[in-house]
């Protein structure tokens, strides 16, 4: 891959003007436009770290396979929260703590669109990820379909077009010109001096001034030059971010101890602040869940993803709601692979192959999407592959990613994923 | 002291440690490039007990709640490295245990929820000389191997404590394989993705069925140790889609019980002997010790494979043969690594300096930087190269260059003073870009660091001002972009 930010310097005219640039009045809407009914349209990439076991979150109740091959696993059917049933007429269920997701679904503001993966689907978490990623089973080393996203924004694309609210890059947002910052925490996201005062000034300036100076002919060190760039014109912004603390009261705010619905926090306080951002990424983890996974046991391992889920994506729905944001949002979730259908020796389960897809925001068309897949082991089962071990893909991913973009993002999704990969049936924004 | 600059030498013990004290300069200064690279290689002839030097003055100090105890606190882990890192005479042997560290990333994380907090730094950081149970941790035994034969590591590693709890080995049985150790043993610790099968993972994790741990012991001395339980052990045979044994046969034969622990040592002496494990190490080795920038260089990835497995995958004769290699030598691969933050770290502690700084300090800027030890983000290891350099990341670095130059204030302003640096803002320029060797500045960059030095008033050389501007100019060099490179 050959990442080069010299666009990108071109665009921002260097780090002097990118970091007077953060003193301009942000150029998106302002809460009068909203207030006037004026609309943007935020992505927000949800990656669920570790290859999420979807029939523990979208569960086939009534399949008696499902509870002959996840005997210590299975959810009860009288424990699901039900969600109807879908084409095929299997009847579905969410898992007993996604309460708020219910409420959601019940609301028509969530989709879930099963079997979701694609044709011979790795097993590999890396390959895996790259691969949901790059949107491209056939170069997974190539810039992440977000980053051709931004890339494609008419120039100059803002220093804050794009917020990472991890520590490091994630795939989905490499991208050739579009430097995305990475900001896990507003409030430490500030510039220190060993001095006060005007030497402190004197060495910001300075700082300010040497980033100008960004080495055309070395491109490896013009990209950390990108990145000082990009953290220094951030800096006055992403401090308005940092006092924000959600428009819900008690209980039903961000909850402190869940780093997720944090970053949510954040999430949501770049778009009430308007500082014009237009795509996110967030991530939980932990789904790997090879042993122990008791679904069911309250604070059982993926009880407790599902609890993490649910309170985030929650607090965050009411909270965007009560600012007038939530028809500006949609929030795509993925993750690199499903899971087997049989449990493990060790309560758990081993990589799988596809899974289900989540899609929430005020404009979304909210349901079920797909068909379920039947659990019978007979080798020649349509819905399953690896000899009836793992769910077979029925949507492939890059007809979702084909929607928002066409529907979403307004791009043209043939150009941003290299093929016509549009399914019209997947109404779902 | 003034730093003796040696610009080969600061090369090799930028990539073969972790930069270069004043001291580790003029010793390795006094010697060939071929004498330099035996002695960092041949390490074990270094008699050193650098963990009996922690918390002696004159070294970099730790911050600890109570007693220091590396072995079951592991903030305090965390900083008995760094230590090591900063004070290290085997700057290789530390080096190398972390790019083990990587190479079979191991999180603490998941081991403090499996076994409490005390007993996941214990398996991961233990020295059996300290433990009452003898537990060596995993990264004592890389460290023990940094310049091991890769077989034996292997061997090791598969029997680990930590790594068995790590990828689930606990859990393999006779008729619930377990595939996640299986899986990764070929994909990210031996030949690389694309040269084994989804078959290969379930004959994998059939081989290892049984490899598991006991606890055995009383008292402080109770631990977990390796056993094999052939009670566990899946015995038909089982067949690879890639050699197993020297005539080509892929299939290891059905065994009893008894004598299946044979399968997986039969698996692991082929994996080390397989071809793409030579080229995959190669190829890491070479992105680690050598350059990140394009390709890796064909003949040297060629070259070393050969070495690796011509010696019997001696890690010591191959990394010889890298430290050796002409393309470790070619000017053009100087500052072509983007550094990890430990690597910044201990590098920008030995420039700037550590009287009166302690480790526990920079250990939030380490996760902040993406790189905590002990704790990498999943058993892939690291994301390197340009994805340690987020904005966020860079700022952090940054800002651990701005809380070091604040907290040596005091001392870099004496060292100008003792060398005399303090006449003019040039002469302390010069001082100090020789102290903080960077990747080449564009003569525009040098001209806005003069710049500095001459805002805010007129130049007295006076302590306050080589205090401020001493400590100013500190921070703005160990903060460049340039200073990120190795």
């Amino acid at each position: 891959m050959k990442v080069t930010r010299r666009q990108f310097v071109k665009f921002t005219g260097g780090g002097i003007g990118a970091f007077t640039m953060t003193f301009a009045a942000p150029e998106f809407l302002s809460d009068l436009a909203r207030a006037q009914g004026a609309h943007v349209r935020n992505l927000v990439v949800l990656y669920l770290s570790g290859g999420n076991d979807s029939l523990s979150m979208l569960i086939p109740y009534n399949d008696p396979f499902y509870y002959s091959r996840r005997p210590t696993l299975a959810v009860p059917a009288g424990q699901v929260l039900q969600v109807g049933t879908d084409s095929s007429r299997v009847a579905l269920g969410l898992h007993p703590r996604l309460t708020g997701l219910r409420q959601i679904f019940d609301q028509g503001r969530l989709a879930l669109i099963q079997r979701t993966g694609y044709l011979n689907q790795s097993r590999s978490h890396f390959t895996g990820n790259d691969i949901w990623s790059t949107a491209d089973p056939n170069n997974a080393a190539g810039l992440g379909w977000v980053g051709r996203y931004l890339d494609s924004l008419p120039s100059p694309v803002d220093a804050l077009a794009g917020w990472n609210t991890t520590a490091s890059m994630p795939h989905v947002l490499q991208s050739a010109q579009t430097a995305v910052p990475a900001i896990a925490s507003p409030a430490n996201y500030a510039f220190q001096s060993p001095n006060s005062g005007t030497e402190a000034t004197a060495e910001r300036t300075s700082v300010v001034r040497i980033a100008s100076h960004v080495p055309i002919d070395r491109p490896e060190l013009a990209f950390v030059y990108g990145s000082t760039q990009g953290a220094l014109a951030t800096l006055n912004k992403v401090a308005t971010v940092a006092t924000y603390n959600g428009s819900l009261a008690g209980a039903a705010n961000y909850p402190a101890n869940n780093g997720f619905a944090q970053a949510l926090k954040a999430v949501a306080g770049a778009m009430v602040r308007g500082i014009g951002t237009r795509v996110f990424y967030v991530t939980t983890g932990g789904f790997d869940t090879h042993s122990g996974q008791n679904v069911v046991q309250t604070n059982g391992a993926y009880y407790n993803l599902m609890a993490t889920l649910n309170d985030g994506l929650l607090a965050f729905y009411n909270d965007l709601r009560n600012q007038a944001l939530l028809d500006d949002t949609l929030v795509l979730s993925f993750s690199e692979f499903g899971r087997r259908i049989s449990e493990n020796g060790s309560s758990g389960t081993d990589h799988g192959a596809a899974s289900v897809m989540m899609a929430m925001g005020g404009r979304v068309n909210g349901g079920l999407y797909g068909t379920a897949p039947n659990l019978n082991t007979d080798p020649k089962n349509p819905t399953l592959e690896n000899a009836a071990g793992d769910v077979t893909f029925e949507t492939d991913f890059r007809s979702v990613y084909a929607r928002v973009a066409d529907n979403w993002l307004g791009t043209d999704s043939v150009s941003l994923l290299g093929g016509n990969f549009k399914k019209p049936v997947l109404t779902f924004v | 002291m003034a730093r003796r600059s040696n610009r080969q030498i600061e090369h090799l013990l930028r990539r073969a440690g972790f930069g270069a004290r004043p001291d580790e300069l003029d010793f390795y200064g006094d010697l060939s490039i071929p004498d330099a690279v035996d002695t960092l290689v041949n390490f074990d002839q270094i008699n050193t007990d650098i963990d009996s030097l922690i918390g002696q003055p004159g070294y970099v100090g730790y911050t600890t709640n109570g007693t220091f105890s590396p072995r079951t606190v592991i903030a305090d882990a965390r900083q008995r490295w760094l230590f090591r890192m900063v004070h290290s005479d085997r700057p290789l042997q530390e080096k190398m245990t972390l790019f083990w560290h990587n190479h079979f990333a191991t999180g603490y994380t998941k081991l403090a929820g499996a076994l409490g907090s005390a007993e996941g730094a214990r398996y991961l950081a233990a020295k059996a000389s300290e433990d009452p149970g003898g537990v060596r941790g995993q990264i004592e035994m890389l460290r023990d191997n940094a310049l091991g034969n890769f077989r034996d590591i292997l061997t090791n590693i598969a029997r680990d404590t930590a790594m068995l709890f790590w990828l689930d080995g606990v859990t393999n049985t006779k008729t619930k394989p377990q595939e996640n150790f299986g899986r990764e043993i070929m994909e990210l610790f031996t030949m690389g993705v694309g040269h084994y099968t989804e078959p290969d993972v379930y004959a994998a994790a059939r081989v290892f069925s049984g490899w598991n741990v006991q606890r055995t012991g009383a008292g402080d001395a109770l631990h977990y140790e390796f056993i094999y339980n052939a009670g566990q052990h899946e015995t038909t045979a089982k067949t690879f889609s890639f050699p197993i044994y020297a005539d080509g046969n892929p299939t290891i034969p059905a065994r009893a019980a008894a004598g299946g622990m044979q399968d997986s040592l039969d698996l692991i002496n082929a994996l080390a002997g397989n071809p793409n494990t030579a080229r995959y190490l190669a190829t890491k080795l070479y992105r680690f010790f050598v350059s990140e920038f394009g390709a890796p260089d064909p003949s040297f990835v060629n070259a070393i494979a050969s070495v690796y497995l011509q010696s019997g995958y001696d890690m010591k004769v191959v990394m010889r043969e890298v430290l050796l290699s002409p393309q470790f030598w070619d000017p053009n691969n100087y500052f072509a690594r983007y550094s990890w933050p430990v690597e910044f770290v201990v590098r920008a502690l030995k420039d700037v300096g550590w009287t009166g700084f302690s480790v526990a300090t920079a250990l939030t800027p380490l996760s902040n930087m993406g790189q905590t030890l002990y704790e990498p983000p999943d058993v892939s290891g690291w994301r390197l190269g340009k994805a340690w350099f987020s904005t966020s990341a860079m700022l952090s670095r940054m800002n651990f260059a701005a809380q070091l130059a604040t907290n040596q204030k005091f001392n870099i302003a004496a060292r100008a003073k003792a060398a005399a640096a303090g006449q003019s803002p040039d002469t302390l320029l010069t001082f100090f870009q020789r102290e903080l060797v960077t990747a080449p500045f564009d003569p525009g960059v040098v001209a806005e660091l003069s710049t500095y030095l001459r805002s805010t008033g007129a130049w007295t050389g006076s302590d306050a001002q080589l205090q401020a501007k001493g400590s100013g100019l500190v921070h703005l060099l160990s903060g460049s972009s340039e200073y990120q490179f190795v």
